[in-house]
């Protein structure tokens, strides 16, 4: 079974990121470093992804000649897709456990909460499979 | 795995495990001789086809691995003179490779029971079976499951790996232990015909592959363990199952229950091989799992319209299975099956008791079930509430596209025609 595991942050998260003091980011590239290596050492890594900071991302409809009409402004609640992985697993129980080691990534105290560790949340849904075994209606 | 394999890639999957069992049983390491295998199988692959098969087929490849032993030996340091010794033995002998006792047909029995040692995950046993005993290459194996190579590839040798430090000795298991390993090997290419017949084919996949390639195997242990009535019940399950296939899905891939499958379709000769296969399997008096799941779609498989199935006998069978099976499935199918005999209320009656099932809970086969059984009872508008409900809880999509499809032919027979888009 896949499950992607995706991990999701405002634009506030986001700068809060990009202003993480050195010894924090290197914790957290050797972290995610171990991390990507382990899931790939134990035959369930698929694929994974980091996308760019979401300043220049848009939203994009096709207007009525299918011309695509952008919009960039987003309201600060929106989340923004930071990165994923797509696991192999042979239960959801395993893609959670995977998911909580992802989630317990270090980072500093986050702004407004000194002092606290809340750890970051990562979205787990199954990725669809093919037919199932049979009907039998 | 694209396009049918030509009659090279045939030989060498059936040699495969062969060659495997000589190799292991002079050099004993199971992992360096899988891997020697398969360099050897690569080998052929590329010079056979355009040199012509050499005399003795078997003989070739099992020289060619011998040498990839010595070979890598030779290049590990001094501290392991011993095993230097062994392979330098090896290869002054290998030149009578032809002239030894062949390799022993239990050399793929064992060679299976490894890979399928309980030991192992389940996918690792899937994988490490498909390489060793299969003959596929690891991209196949990756392509088939829709993983990259490099990640298929920690999953054999970790499996390998576990094969190694568990010590597992290079022979047939006996008494009590065998006929243990033999269910794990069963289940393996059970999950395997799954794997292959319960998945999506897109552009260039041929993941139906799996399934043959199970059905093969299965063949294999068939012909190795003949009067055993489980395998051949498998054997049998796999054949009646994969002969729907045809007709199981439209053009657009999507699913057509059994009910409405055009059976002119299905595969009349995989049929009556099954049904000779389970009814000679039947009568030997030790009915297991798979016989009676054979059985069962045998009687599917033999109804010329659907209407003519004989569901008195599938209750019978599924009353049978679910004595002997914990899983909540059965139960399921079960109470299907009662619906059809003895009306819709009374497989509601049975539902009834499933929903207390802890392993049922919030399963979305319950919820396709119930939809199913209030649509013969006429309450459309809860079939369609049941039909939605499985539809947002199964990880299949063209099961929800089938379940969407199903609560929306009911919802639109229930408005008036007006209220219509």
């Amino acid at each position: 079974m896949k499950y992607i595991l995706m991990m999701t942050g405002t634009k506030a998260d986001f700068d809060w990121y990009a202003k993480w003091p050195k010894k924090d980011l290197e914790a957290q590239f050797a972290f995610m470093h171990d991390f990507n290596k382990d899931l790939k050492d134990s035959g369930r890594l698929v694929a994974a992804e980091g996308l760019a900071f979401p300043d220049q991302a848009k939203i994009v409809r096709a207007g009525k000649d299918g011309e695509p009409i952008t919009d960039g402004v987003f309201p600060e609640s929106k989340e923004f897709l930071a990165g994923y992985w797509i696991v192999d697993v042979e239960s959801a129980e395993e893609a959670y456990r995977i998911a909580a080691r992802a989630s317990a990534a270090p980072h500093p105290p986050r702004r407004g909460q000194l002092g606290t560790q809340e750890n970051q949340p990562i979205e787990v849904r199954q990725v669809m499979s093919g037919p199932p075994e049979e009907l039998l209606r | 795995m694209t396009g049918q394999p030509s009659d090279v890639e045939h030989l060498l999957r059936e040699l495969a495990p062969q060659v495997l069992g000589t190799v292991v049983r002079r050099f004993r390491d199971f992992a360096a001789s899988e891997d020697a295998v398969q360099e050897s199988l690569l080998a052929a692959a590329i010079q056979w086809p355009r040199e012509g098969l050499p005399d003795n087929p078997l003989a070739w490849l099992t020289q060619v691995a011998f040498r990839r032993m010595v070979d890598q030996i030779r290049s590990e340091s001094a501290r392991r003179r011993r095993e230097y010794e062994t392979a330098l033995e090896a290869s002054r002998t290998s030149e009578s490779v032809v002239a030894e006792p062949g390799p022993r047909e239990d050399d793929t029995l064992v060679v299976l029971f490894m890979c399928c040692h309980p030991a192992l995950t389940q996918s690792s046993a899937i994988a490490l079976t498909l390489r060793a005993v299969g003959g596929l290459t690891t991209a196949e194996i990756a392509h088939a499951f829709l993983v990259p190579e490099a990640t298929m590839a920690q999953r054999i040798s970790r499996a390998k790996q576990s094969i190694k430090s568990s010590g597992i000795p290079f022979q047939l298991p006996t008494g009590q232990e065998r006929a243990q390993r033999l269910r794990a090997v069963l289940h393996v290419l059970y999950l395997i015909f799954n794997e292959g017949y319960t998945s999506s084919t897109g552009p260039n996949l041929r993941r139906d592959d799996l399934s043959h390639e199970a059905i093969r195997l299965t063949r294999i242990v068939h012909k190795l363990q003949p009067d055993d009535p489980e395998v051949a019940g498998l054997l049998a399950l796999m054949l009646l199952t994969d002969a729907r296939r045809p007709a199981r899905t439209r053009a657009g891939g999507e699913l057509i229950p059994l009910a409405q499958q055009d059976r002119a379709l299905w595969d009349k000769q995989q049929i009556a091989e099954g049904v000779a296969l389970i009814s000679a399997a039947l009568p030997k008096g030790s009915v297991g799992l798979y016989q009676l799941q054979a059985a069962i779609a045998a009687v599917h498989d033999e109804a010329a319209r659907a209407e003519d199935t004989d569901w008195p006998q599938i209750l019978a069978l599924y009353d049978l299975l679910r004595r002997m099976s914990a899983n909540p499935m059965v139960a399921l199918n079960y109470a299907v099956a009662a619906a059809m005999v003895h009306g819709p209320a009374k497989g509601l009656e049975l539902l009834d008791e499933l929903q207390a099932d802890a392993r049922l809970a919030g399963h979305h086969r319950l919820d396709a079930v119930r939809g199913h059984l209030l649509e013969l009872t006429g309450d459309r508008k809860e079939a369609a509430r049941h039909y939605r409900a499985a539809a947002g809880k199964t990880g299949s999509l063209p099961e929800r596209n089938y379940l969407l499809a199903q609560a929306a032919r009911l919802s639109s027979e229930l408005q008036p025609m007006s209220e219509r888009e």
